[in-house]
């Protein structure tokens, strides 16, 4: 007899950290105690990409999804749902079950969305090779070593005309091409996994949830440009998804996917782990080229472009995860299925970690083309907290902010840029009416002014000057010649510095000073924080048409800054107040107000 | 393990294949529900979801979905619900293991509704 229930339990880092691995055991224990271990079969997979309702567990054939799991509900999941078949409602997602024989229907999160990359994510389990085998699994590099000839290969990648989901977009086609045209017995194939970009993990993810999808894509890459090594370059900071590729690399060379005469085809081919520090720098090709041979990460003049002097002087690819993870889809469906999806300009998909002050957090994945406004209002859920939106910020620390006029921009390569901002490796921060534009904009320069090389002067101390500038504006010292030299230094930057990282540094600034001009302003001329977050700027004052005089803001205040008697309007001493904004939470009577 | 030549990673394929297609539930289009209350677990409906099961294993019946519910069901016990777009909803009563059978090869299989099992229950809110 069969199994009757699957029980898929999420074990991405983000539920891993919230006890799933726990759950993951309970549930096993549980269906022994109860009798049905040999009716239910449970699964670790991969990210839903549902982080923020994590763990998330699901319950198959129902298709029950289940959120916020704790250890202890898998007592009540096994007798509940497995054994009567009456799902727990109370952690269910929608919180009402689905009628039996009702379409299977996906939640809204998920409607929208359309899974290439993570296909696997969530529904196979990554630490069992054979799974992923099942899953139309190393069927690609079949394909490859036996059935295609590396020219073939390019054209496909061609037709699809898959571009680099690292930040810059370039074609994927034309790297492998540039060195299978290289004449070198040694070449290598390296796969970028440092994703540096705050907020963002959604390499993290696909390595977690998927690691042989990546493996097959470098061995077909090596194949098809010649070479018989390849690299992943992963930063320390992620124990699991490095685990997962141990656990991956082993089987695969267990069945002999990787290592000597892979498949009888006599092609050999392995691949090693590479462990960074961590620094945001290190992500850019040339320094992680560099970081890899065991020198200091900084980025080099280019050209020499790495396809053709590259690692150890040697021709290599280097493409980002995700741009792995589509390789073998690709040479499966070909590349003109490939290139229905999305935009003229960018075909495919495009994983996206969506963060912030949105409802739904997580993973999503949508083909290019799709709108922001589908993104944060039907993917996301909109704003948390029924706040009003301001922005989106994407590129990261290289990119900028998007704000309503542009939400329904159709979301590809070509179509961030001409907005100001870009598509960056996908990092999605969300921000409402509570975030101030300016101190935004200070966040990211202070993220890349700390992850600067120091190599080249215009980053180093223009990177150093924008942030005075910005620290000056926010303590409500700002002065109008200000703007002027904050456009003068960016373009310094941008002409004078080596490396993306100097170049693209000044963007968050520049994009927040093209759509908010009137923030800037408040700021520098009427020394107003609008937002209310600037603490310089603003003053925390009690209107005493609406103080009753019940005392909690005075008794909460940690630096005794309210007076006042009982039953008569207090007053707040702002010599000595924090604004720390106690007193505002406390107050039942919305009476105090910042000004 | 033993490194894999080119038909020994089609034969793990095909095999593990079979396994995860049972956890893919979208585009299967036939549900049958088996009421496994209290009442029709005395009923049998165990055995009667077993048969059920097993049947639809070996016949290799792709399209269908097999779930239970704990709710109470109309007599007589067991209960056991098909939907299909074609037939719609039928609902089927005194499901021994015999009848299971025929559910399965007649219903699920041919397509054919097996009208001396068939039970009416007045319009269930659906
Ligand atoms: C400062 C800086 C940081 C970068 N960080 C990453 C990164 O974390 N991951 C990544 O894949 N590419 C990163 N890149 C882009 C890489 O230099 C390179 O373009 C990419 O690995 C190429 O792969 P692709 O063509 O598949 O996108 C970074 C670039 C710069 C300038
Ligand atoms: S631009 Fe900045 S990070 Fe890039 S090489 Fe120059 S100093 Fe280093
Ligand atoms: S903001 Fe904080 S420090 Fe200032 S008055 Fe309120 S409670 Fe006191
Ligand atoms: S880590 Fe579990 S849903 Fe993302």
């Amino acid at each position: 007899m069969g199994f009757r229930n699957y029980i898929l339990v999420c074990g991405g880092t983000g539920c891993e950290s919230s006890r799933s691995d726990q759950i993951y055991h309970a549930l096993i224990d549980e269906a022994e105690a109860q009798g049905v271990a040999d009716q239910v079969q449970v699964i670790k997979t991969g990210c839903f990409g549902f982080c923020e309702q994590g763990p998330i567990v699901k319950i198959l054939p129902e298709d029950s999804f289940y959120v916020q799991v704790k250890p202890e509900d898998a007592k009540e999941l096994i007798a509940e749902h497995v054994i009567k078949g009456r799902e727990v409602t109370r952690l269910l997602y929608n919180k009402a079950p689905r009628k039996a024989y009702e379409e299977v229907e996906d939640i809204g999160f998920y409607k929208k969305q359309q899974r290439i990359v993570l296909r696997n994510c969530g529904s196979i389990d990554p630490e069992n090779i054979d799974e992923y085998i099942a899953a139309v699994g190393y069927k690609a590099l079949e394909k490859v070593l036996f059935e295609m000839t590396p020219d073939d290969v390019i054209a496909e990648l061609k037709t699809a005309g898959l571009r680099g989901r690292g930040g810059a977009g370039f074609p994927t086609w034309m790297k492998w091409n540039f060195t299978k045209q290289e004449n070198n017995p040694v070449k290598y194939v390296v796969c970028n996994a440092d994703e540096g970009d705050p907020g963002a993990y959604m390499d993290r993810s696909t390595l977690e949830g998927d690691p042989h999808s990546v493996l097959e894509a470098m061995t077909i890459c090596g194949k098809t440009v010649g070479a018989h090594q390849g690299f992943i370059y992963i930063r320390a900071e992620y124990p699991l998804a490095i685990h997962r590729l141990e656990v991956a690399m082993k089987q695969a060379r267990e069945y002999g996917l990787l290592g000597k005469d892979i498949l009888g085809s006599g092609f050999d081919y392995d691949i090693e782990i590479r462990l960074g520090a961590g620094a945001f720098v290190c992500g850019e090709e040339t320094a992680l080229l560099q970081s890899i041979e065991g020198h200091r990460g900084m980025p080099k003049p280019r050209p020499p472009f790495p396809a053709s002097k590259g690692l150890w002087g040697k021709p290599t690819v280097i493409n980002n995860v995700e741009t792995w993870a589509n390789v073998a889809q690709i040479i499966n469906n070909g590349g003109e299925w490939f290139a229905s999806i999305g935009t003229p300009d960018s075909h495919g998909t495009k994983v996206f970690a969506l963060t912030g002050k949105i409802c739904n957090s997580g993973l999503v994945e949508v083909p290019m083309g799709t709108t922001l406004r589908e993104i944060v209002y039907d993917i996301g859920g909109g704003i948390a907290h029924g706040k009003k939106f301001k922005a989106v910020q994407t590129g990261g620390p290289s990119g900028g902010v998007i704000t309503e006029e542009n939400l329904d921009t159709p979301i590809d390569f070509g179509g961030l840029q001409k907005i100001g901002s870009m598509m960056g490796s996908g990092g999605m921060i969300v921000m409402d009416e509570d975030d101030c534009i300016v101190d935004v904009a200070k966040f990211y320069l202070n993220f890349t002014v700390d992850e600067s090389c120091g190599k080249c002067a215009p980053c180093r101390i223009g990177g150093k000057s924008l942030c005075n500038i910005l620290e000056k504006i926010t303590q409500g010292k700002g002065e109008e010649k200000d703007i002027e030299q904050i456009q003068q230094i960016a373009h310094a930057m941008r002409i004078g510095s080596l490396c993306a990282l100097g170049q693209t540094a000044p963007n968050p600034v520049l994009s927040s000073l093209r759509y908010f001009p009137e923030e800037y302003e408040a700021h520098i001329v009427d020394k107003k924080c609008p937002s209310g977050k600037c603490k310089k700027l603003i003053s925390y004052e009690i209107n005493p048409s609406k103080c009753i005089g019940c005392t909690a803001c005075a008794r909460k205040c940690p630096v005794g800054a309210i007076s006042g008697e009982v039953k008569h309007p207090h007053k707040i001493n702002g010599n000595v107040c924090i604004k720390c904004g106690v007193c505002k939470e406390t107050c039942k009577f919305s009476a105090i107000e910042i000004h | 393990m033993a490194k894999l030549s080119l038909s020994e990673l089609h034969e793990i394929r095909s095999r593990e294949e079979r396994n995860l297609k049972k956890r893919d539930i979208h585009g299967r289009s036939v549900h049958v529900v088996v009421a496994m209350g209290t009442s029709g677990i005395d009923a049998g409906a165990k055995l009667t979801l077993n048969t059920i099961a097993d049947d639809v294993e070996k016949l290799g019946l792709e399209n269908v979905i097999i779930t239970q519910t704990g709710s109470a069901a109309p007599n007589p016990e067991p209960v056991v619900e098909v939907y299909s777009p074609q037939s719609g909803l039928v609902v089927y009563g005194s499901v021994d293991k015999e009848a299971a059978h025929r559910i399965v090869s007649e219903h699920l299989r041919d397509g054919r509704i097996v009208d001396d099992l068939r039970i009416e229950i007045k319009t269930k809110e659906q």
